[in-house]
């Protein structure tokens, strides 16, 4: 199976090499968070006053901040924590809400519709009114930030897997692996979850690229990490007073930083279903 | 000579598609003359609906005309411009559709849309116009005219859909109709009723009509010529009688063959030299059951309730001895697919005994039955191949995936062995077992689903509907496929199916549903040659027998 | 037409009634983050971070935080039935009085954008969709993907370095009238409709000028899905079996596309509106912070990170029960638009 697999990325890629450069992107995106600390040229946290607020130049791509630190090696640091949140958040929610989603596709009845009350509720806070609702409960910390996007998140992954699983699960072949000897549980982890997971992945792409940009915001409005710690949320913040004295690069560049991590997530998003989805296989 | 209304000549139809242009008429000539009636017959990549699409250009938009022309009352329509050929929409030439509830605006009233219809063409204040789309309903015989003026589609039947897009599409008094598959998944009760609408609109009104369907003894019940399409071409042209009784083309004599009749039998679908291919088999004589013997199956006043209370099914029994074709009849919404899985345990019963060789499985709750004994003596071959098919499997895992779960055996030799030997007891290729289904045909996908459901050694088979979805052609095949197996194996077969000529033809019993209730039941010969209820003639007389229709053409 | 009037009347009422659990739940889990985790909320809700240990006992005998969760729970909802919320530390004032005056400058910047947002959207969705593949339909999708790329922040700040550092067209971006300006006589809290009914429209214009940047850096964010899911709903609709049935009988284009395509075509965008509203609502803080616009999010943004406690529930408050009317007006607004969804 991997073997094909393989092969049939290989030719997905090469029919959409836009996808390719996204997915070469992405790739580089982890490369640099994993290897940060070591691959900067200047040290991200030291202050050099002497050197502040510089525009970009040939020794500093990106400029400098108010206290003298390189901006370039600061986004690259940056990118490690902005993922780690990301990834976390996204991938807890996944796996939660996809299991509780196909469950109640499957199901029906008085527990799908208690989840989708629960679901409800949760959907009635925007994302960061519930954030600050948790900094101010549980503290100004990065794991509350974690816990409060994925609990945001949990509603669109319960639902997208309930719809799916709902509509697949009076074909054909599912009652075929009933009449086969297959029982309901084995039908929804075994069939049902596998034929969802490709319409997921996508979403789970984007909502990477979601909750970079969240977590960003969040550090921004100062909930989460602070200061020194490096992260694009706080460089923009850092860098906003600075802006009506024409300071640009201090926005720009993280501002960058993140279209561009968004931006591959998204279209990587969608050439993963393109692989994923048997039906493309010729 | 008149000059014909409507002249083909050579036409070329080609889409663009991922892999490359593909043609899908490839040099059709035809003609109609005024107030004619011409079958276009062809099955699925026949080109027959592309045809159609073609003359009233409303082609895909991956669709052009490559070659050729269509000349309509002597001008080539194929090269004047687009806003003119609106002023043909529905002034000149019409076309109704397929499924006739999509083909309707969900959310626009249906009195509504006739109006928007009339007013394209004539000047009229709104009002006039609906006082006119009422009139039009009349005309289409659609009861209570005056309450459906203000309804929308998902409110309607599917026959009534179809009536209000005839009213569409005679409002402003068309000289040509194009019906592509017009009553195509309606009842078959419902699709008598609408052709006999159709026809008497379009005598009454001097319409010309081509009608495009894939059901050969359709087309000779309604037409005056046939034409019959393959693979983009036009391979015969004849008067109905002449088609059946003297086909000329093979693919038409194959097509006359397949197409079941009254009086066809099981060996009579496949033609000479087809026979010829077919394995001599060995037919195992029937067993005889020790007397005292308790049936294969038997009901006992089985019912089915749903959550809104409305009974699907109600007081069923029936019995079926082992080896006996059963059939079960009944338009939709006569509960046959609820009653098929109670008794092939998908579902619950609400009330009723079901007992297999004398032991009641009826009490066994289906969400457990996967694990009685009995799960592999009853097995299921579903109707539509496009989904009964897991896709992600490959047509060995779908054939395997039984003898796995239920047939205790392991991956190894011995699993592949029996699933090769299932596959060539179906006539599918040893080769194809490795493909996906997406990269199978309809016949070859209906085939590893009857693999499946045979890998176990079941006593019952039940057959949902299971060539609803296949061309004729392939039908013919599948069905003497599916008659040679129950021979070989002594199989029971519950046959459930909406077809009669089917029916009649591969089941020594029928019982006939309607509204989840049994009307009548015994031998299928003997009670479509003289139906006892009212209701069983009713869907005897609606089935289009072609002995009929060459008899009304003959008049 | 009267029938239609009464039917959306039943449907309103009935999903008003069905709000409620949600409005319930909110309510409820609002209560459970902020009383009941961890941490002493009594501490949290008191005058002071050095408040002395009697004004806590106070406080929390007030609160009744010594009596058992389900009796604090009747007690707060009686409260908030009451529209006893707490004081503020920061103002000083009652957190409902706060709010109240602080939401029509929230609600105002919401709106205009939403405003703004569906006025370049639907039409730009219908262009692309009607002519697919031409330069139109590429720039709208390259357009959508890299909209939905740029955070909020990041554009506005973008936004007030090129229109008012370069090219000095924008006032200066901190709050929502020069402070020398004098306010119209508040009718409704909306400055722009309240200028424009005191006939002051010098006023009117320097208001505008203030809100245009953020309204427009909200905007930006969610036109990308909005033109997004207006021209994949007007394919399909263009590409359906009833368009087909429209053109057979030869409607003109202009009533193939506007009733029939793109009516039907509207319907998930309703939807999607109200979806996107709620990102709305959050991204509300974060452009009341780059903009220094004195709206509600500003408020408890800066009381949350002043450990002021109190405004923070309430906003919290107030945005989820917001979002819930807002979703109920969507989804009356679509069983209008749409027959098949029956009542209730």
């Amino acid at each position: 199976m991997t073997g094909a697999t393989l092969r049939h990325a290989g030719w997905i890629l090469r029919g959409n090499p836009l996808t390719g450069v996204a997915a070469a992107g992405v790739f580089l995106l982890m490369l640099v968070a994993i290897l940060g600390p070591w691959i900067v040229p200047y040290d991200p946290i030291v202050s050099n006053v002497s050197q502040a607020l510089m525009p970009p130049s040939a020794a500093h791509i990106a400029g400098t901040d108010q206290l003298g630190r390189d901006v370039f090696s600061r986004l690259i640091v940056a990118a490690r924590l902005d993922l780690a949140i990301a990834v976390s958040a996204v991938g807890i929610s996944f796996a939660i809400g996809a299991v509780i989603g196909a469950i109640c596709g499957y199901a029906g009845g008085r527990l799908d519709r208690a989840v989708g009350r629960f679901v409800d509720v949760v959907m009635a806070f925007p994302l960061f009114v519930l954030a600050m609702a948790m900094v101010a409960a549980l503290g100004n910390r990065v794991e509350n930030i974690i816990i409060a996007t994925a609990i945001i998140n949990l509603p669109f992954y319960i639902r997208f897997a309930r719809a799916e699983v709902n509509v697949r699960r009076n074909v054909g072949w599912v009652e075929a692996a009933r009449a086969c000897g297959d029982s309901h549980i084995s039908v929804v982890l075994r069939f049902l979850l596998p034929n969802v997971l490709p319409a997921m992945s996508v979403q789970m792409s984007l909502n990477l690229g979601w909750a970079i940009l969240n977590a960003a915001g969040l550090s921004f409005i100062g909930l989460g990490v602070k200061p020194p710690t490096p992260e694009w949320g706080i460089m923009v913040a850092e860098g906003a007073r600075f802006i009506s004295t024409g300071k640009w690069w201090l926005v720009a560049f993280p501002g960058l930083a993140l279209m561009l991590a968004v931006l591959g997530f998204n279209l990587l998003g969608d050439g993963v279903r393109d692989i994923l989805d048997p039906r493309m296989r010729t | 000579m008149t000059q014909s209304l409507l002249a083909l000549s050579d036409l070329h139809v080609t889409f663009s598609t991922r892999r490359g242009p593909v043609e899908a008429v490839r040099g059709v000539t035809l003609s109609l003359g005024e107030g004619e009636m011409l079958g276009l017959v062809g099955e699925s990549g026949s080109g027959k609906s592309v045809t159609g699409f073609a003359i009233t250009r409303l082609l895909d938009a991956a669709g052009r005309i490559t070659a050729g022309n269509i000349r309509f009352r002597g001008q080539d329509i194929t090269k004047i411009s687009g806003g003119d050929f609106r002023n043909l929409h529905g002034g000149a030439m019409a076309m109704i559709f397929q499924n006739p509830r999509a083909a309707l605006n969900p959310i626009r009233a249906v009195g509504d849309q006739i109006a928007d219809a009339i007013t394209a063409h004539k000047r009229m204040s709104r009002d006039e116009a609906r006082a006119e789309a009422l009139e039009l309903l009349r005309a289409v015989q659609i009861r209570d005219p005056e309450k459906r003026m203000a309804a929308y589609p998902h409110e309607l039947s599917g026959g009534m859909c179809q009536r209000v897009m005839i009213a569409m599409a005679i409002s402003c008094n068309p000289a040509l109709l194009i019906a592509d598959e017009p009553t195509t998944g309606l009842d078959v009760t419902t699709q008598k009723v609408v052709m006999d609408l159709l026809i008497g609109i379009a005598a009454e009104r001097g319409m010309a009509t081509i009608l495009i369907t894939h059901d050969l003894g359709l087309a000779a019940r309604c037409c005056r010529r046939v034409v019959v399409m393959e693979q983009g071409r036009l391979v015969e042209e004849a008067e109905p009688k002449t088609l059946f009784h003297a086909p000329q083309h093979p693919y038409t004599k194959r097509l006359v063959a397949a197409s079941p009749t009254a009086s066809s039998r099981i060996a009579d679908l496949v033609t000479e030299e087809e026979r010829g291919r077919t394995i001599a088999t060995q037919v195992a004589p029937r067993p005889q059951p020790a007397p005292g013997t308790p049936p294969l199956l038997e009901v006992q006043k089985l019912a089915k309730r749903f959550d809104q209370g409305a009974a699907a099914v109600a007081d069923f029994s029936m019995m079926i001895s082992a080896g006996e074709s059963v059939g079960l009849v009944g338009e939709s919404g006569s509960g046959k697919s609820t009653t098929s899985r109670m008794i092939c345990r998908l579902i619950d019963p609400s009330e009723g005994e079901i007992a297999f060789e004398g032991q009641s499985i009826g009490h066994i709750p289906a969400r457990d039955f996967h694990r009685s004994p009995f799960r592999k003596d009853i097995q299921i071959v579903f109707q539509d191949p496009d989904d009964s098919l897991n896709p992600r499997y490959t047509a060995f895992d779908c054939i395997a995936h039984p003898l796995l779960r239920l047939g205790g055996m392991r991956p190894g030799d011995a699993l592949r062995q029996r699933v090769e030997e299932c596959a060539e007891r179906v006539g599918l290729p040893v080769e194809l077992l490795t493909r996906f289904p997406h990269q199978l045909s309809g016949g070859q996908k209906a085939r590893v689903g009857i693999a499946r459901a045979i890998a176990c050694r079941p006593r019952l088979l039940v057959l949902d509907e299971p060539t609803a979805a296949l061309d004729v052609s392939v039908q013919a095949v599948v069905l003497q496929l599916l008659d040679r197996l129950r021979r070989e194996d002594g199989l029971a077969f519950l046959f459930v199916s909406h077809d009669l000529n089917v029916v009649r033809m591969m089941c020594d019993r029928t019982i006939v549903l309607q509204n989840g209730r049994i009307v009548e039941q015994g031998e299928s010969l003997a009670m479509f040659d003289n139906p006892q209820t009212a209701y069983t003639r009713e869907l005897v007389d609606a089935v289009p027998h072609i002995e009929t229709g060459l008899a009304a053409s003959a008049m | 037409m009267m029938a239609a009037f009464g039917a959306t009347i039943t449907r309103a009422g009935r999903r008003l009634l069905s709000s409620l659990p949600a409005l319930f739940g909110v309510l409820v889990f609002t209560f459970l983050l902020m009383r009941v985790l961890p941490g002493d909320p009594a501490v949290f809700f008191a005058s002071g971070p050095n408040a002395g240990k009697e004004e806590i006992e106070v406080i929390r005998k007030q609160m009744g935080l010594n009596k058992p969760v389900p009796e604090q729970l009747v007690l707060y909802l009686y409260d908030v039935g009451r529209g006893n919320l707490g004081r503020s530390m920061m103002t000083g004032q009652l957190v409902t009085k706060d709010l109240r005056e602080r939401l029509p400058a929230s609600l105002e910047l919401t709106f205009t954008a939403l405003l703004i947002a569906l006025v370049s959207a639907v039409p730009l969705g219908v262009l692309a969709a009607l002519k697919p593949g031409s330069v139109i339909d590429h720039g709208v999708r390259l357009f959508c993907a890299l909209g939905v790329c740029v955070p909020t922040f990041v554009s506005g700040l973008l936004l007030i370095y090129v229109f008012y550092y370069l090219l000095g067209l924008a006032p200066d971006p901190t709050g929502r009238v020069d402070i020398f300006a004098s306010l119209p006589p508040s009718r409704t809290g909306f400055l722009l409709i309240d200028f424009l009914l005191a006939g002051d429209i010098e006023g009117w214009w320097a208001a505008f000028r203030q809100l245009i940047l953020p309204a427009l850096s909200m905007a930006l964010f969610v036109v990308a899905p909005l033109a997004r899911i207006t021209r994949a709903s007007m394919l399909v609709s263009l590409g359906s079996d009833f368009v087909r049935t429209a053109r057979s009988v030869g409607l003109p284009w202009w009533r193939v596309v506007v009733t029939y395509a793109l009516r039907n075509a509207i319907l998930p965008v309703i939807t999607i509106a109200g979806i996107v509203f709620s990102t709305m609502l959050g991204a509300n803080v974060l452009v009341e912070k780059v903009f220094s616009w004195p709206g509600v999010a500003s408020y408890a943004l800066d009381a949350l990170l002043s450990s002021d406690y109190a405004p923070v529930q309430g906003f919290v408050l107030l945005m989820a029960s917001v979002f819930v009317i807002v979703n109920l007006v969507v989804d009356v607004l679509y069983g209008i638009a749409d027959p098949r969804v029956t009542i209730g």
